[in-house]
């Protein structure tokens, strides 16, 4: 009896193991590994343009001792932080139509619309955007044309939130619908029948309550606008150099990979650091 | 809410210019991509398919669409299969530390690329692999097996948790309830799952672009493209990316939309 026991008890913990194992060991051998690895490349060196395990502090040393480095680290965070800004502003009103003012259907084909963009080729929309914003470019003729000369506007902080703002506006507003869905309606009537005019339910009610919809898609808005190279590249015409274009010019066009793992580490710090800080205010007891 | 009409008609103008802003890129890639004009601007010049007749003449275009669909085919199935064992085991069983390896799981699609580019490459060149179509499908898989576990977990709350245990009961392995009871009702959203990362995969340009070398996808391709110059050529390429990925995202948005409208 009991060796049937422990049999069954075997088979059901092989059976257990079958499905929680291979994703969670993928993800250490090809995921965990990289990124470990990736802390102890910040300490190697590179000698005769030849990568050499190492335990050396010099590159952390260079890297945050070198003007350039905290001037990118600041126009990085400046320009995230701007875009998620724009993108949350812009979607709210949005956020706000899906989720009142639509009846089932239509919000349900308006959210699929804008969950499409979020996975359809960032590259080609970005060069679509830079044909619109060329001197030669459809909104400058447009202007033009109605008697309003403005130079290019490619390469300036425009371009940017452009750029920005088409890769997170989607998510951003996914992310605050499906708070605003899941809001108590009765709140509102409540709200209502105490007296509260529109806007004071807005702003007294409804914001209050979908603050975490709020802040966690400002945090993805932060996160992507942080992280992404493209729109800097071909929007801004490598005139705002970002940490990413920094990793990304540095590992392409030579052997510095230790300088650009010291550059990546600070960026996932200050990722960590933003993401911590805006969930505990998101779920912070108001 | 209740709003004057006016309100509530402003705001729905105003969500229909966003759905514009989004759409606006996708719309003039496709128009661009048959005008015969070299430079892309207002008036539009003929109606042409060079720029098609172009790319698909370039047998570097041509590598890098045979390359992105094997890497697809071969990510796909494996990072669905991964996902969905995961979200079975998540719904299924409680483990110790459950909760950090969920968390975990979830990551990788918000650490910047250029960063997991950068860790894979130095990674993948110490165990000999950077530069090979396996280290394009190894990264694939940690950046797209998220989704499918997103997307499958997302189902599984839906599956009355008793069901299984209910089967088992009556007499059946956890072989024969799995086969009864867990595959019919999650077989849509697998398939989701599978366009899902089929999309993602062939989206991805910038860790492709670090840990492959001089192998090519077709985003990276673009890039390639986009470092040289304008040229409408992109845009062709481009006009085949959407409607490959459009149609993936929209089937499977139908999957499990399906399945949500009918619950």
């Amino acid at each position: 009896m009991t060796t049937l026991i422990s049999i069954r008890r075997l088979s059901r913990l092989a059976y257990g193991g079958l499905w929680s194992l291979p994703l969670p060991l993928w993800l250490a051998g090809f995921f965990l590994g990289p990124m470990i690895l990736l802390i102890w490349l910040s300490f190697w060196d590179v000698r005769n343009f030849l990568l050499t395990p190492d335990f050396q502090i010099e590159n952390w040393q260079k890297m945050l001792s070198a003007d350039y480095f905290w001037a990118a680290y600041l126009r990085t965070t400046l320009i995230a932080l701007s875009a998620a800004a724009l993108a949350s502003l812009i979607a709210l009103p949005c956020a706000l139509a899906i989720s009142f003012f639509l009846g089932l259907k239509a919000r349900m084909v308006v959210l699929g619309l804008f969950v499409v963009p979020f996975f359809t080729s960032y590259l080609v929309r970005i060069y679509s955007w830079q044909i619109y914003l060329t001197e030669n470019g459809i909104i400058m003729k447009t202007l033009a044309a109605i008697g309003i000369d403005s130079g290019s506007l490619l390469n300036t902080p425009f371009a940017l939130m452009i750029g920005l703002v088409t890769l997170t506006l989607p998510l951003v507003i996914v992310i605050q619908s499906i708070s605003m869905l899941s809001l108590d309606k009765t709140l509102i009537d409540a709200a209502y029948n105490l007296g509260c005019g529109p806007r004071r339910v807005l702003f007294a009610t409804v914001l209050p309550a979908v603050r975490p919809g709020i802040v966690l898609g400002a945090l993805f808005a932060f996160i992507f606008s942080f992280g992404d190279f493209v729109t800097a590249t071909y929007l801004g015409g490598g005139k705002f150099t970002t940490l990413s274009i920094l990793i990304a010019d540095t590992v392409k066009s030579g052997q510095q990979w230790p300088r650009a793992a010291v550059v990546a580490l600070v960026m996932i710090a200050t990722l960590l650091i933003s993401a911590l800080g805006a969930i505990s205010y998101a779920y912070r007891r108001a | 809410m209740r709003v004057s009409p006016l309100t509530r008609r402003l705001t729905v103008i105003f969500l229909g210019l966003a759905l514009t802003f989004l759409y606006a890129p996708i719309l003039t890639n496709f128009v661009f991509s048959l005008n015969s004009d070299r430079f892309p601007t207002i008036p539009l010049g003929d109606f042409t398919l060079e720029w098609y007749r172009l790319i698909l003449a370039d047998a570097l275009v041509i590598d890098a669409f045979a390359n992105t669909v094997k890497i697809a085919l071969i990510v796909a199935p494996i990072a669905t299969a991964m996902g969905f064992a995961a979200a079975y085991a998540d719904y299924r069983f409680n483990f110790f530390g459950k909760k950090l390896v969920l968390v975990f799981a979830l990551m990788p699609p918000l650490i910047p690329l250029v960063v997991i580019g950068l860790a894979m490459l130095a990674y993948l060149s110490r165990i000999g692999l950077s530069g090979t179509l396996p280290a394009i499908v190894v990264s694939h898989i940690v950046l797209t097996s998220p989704f499918a576990m997103a997307i499958i977990r997302l189902r599984f709350s839906q599956i009355d948790g008793d069901l299984e245990f209910a089967a088992q009961n009556l007499g059946a392995s956890n072989w024969r309830a799995f086969r009864e009871v867990i595959i019919p009702s999650t077989k849509t959203s697998v398939l989701a799952a599978f366009l899902l990362c089929m999309a993602v995969s062939f989206d991805e340009y910038a860790v492709t672009w670090f840990v492959g070398g001089l192998e090519e996808t077709s985003s990276v391709r673009i890039l390639s493209f986009l470092q040289s110059a304008v040229s409408p050529r992109i845009n062709a390429i481009g006009s085949i990316t959407f409607i490959t990925s459009i149609t993936l995202i929209l089937g499977a948005q139908v999957l499990v939309l399906r399945r949500l409208t009918r619950a």
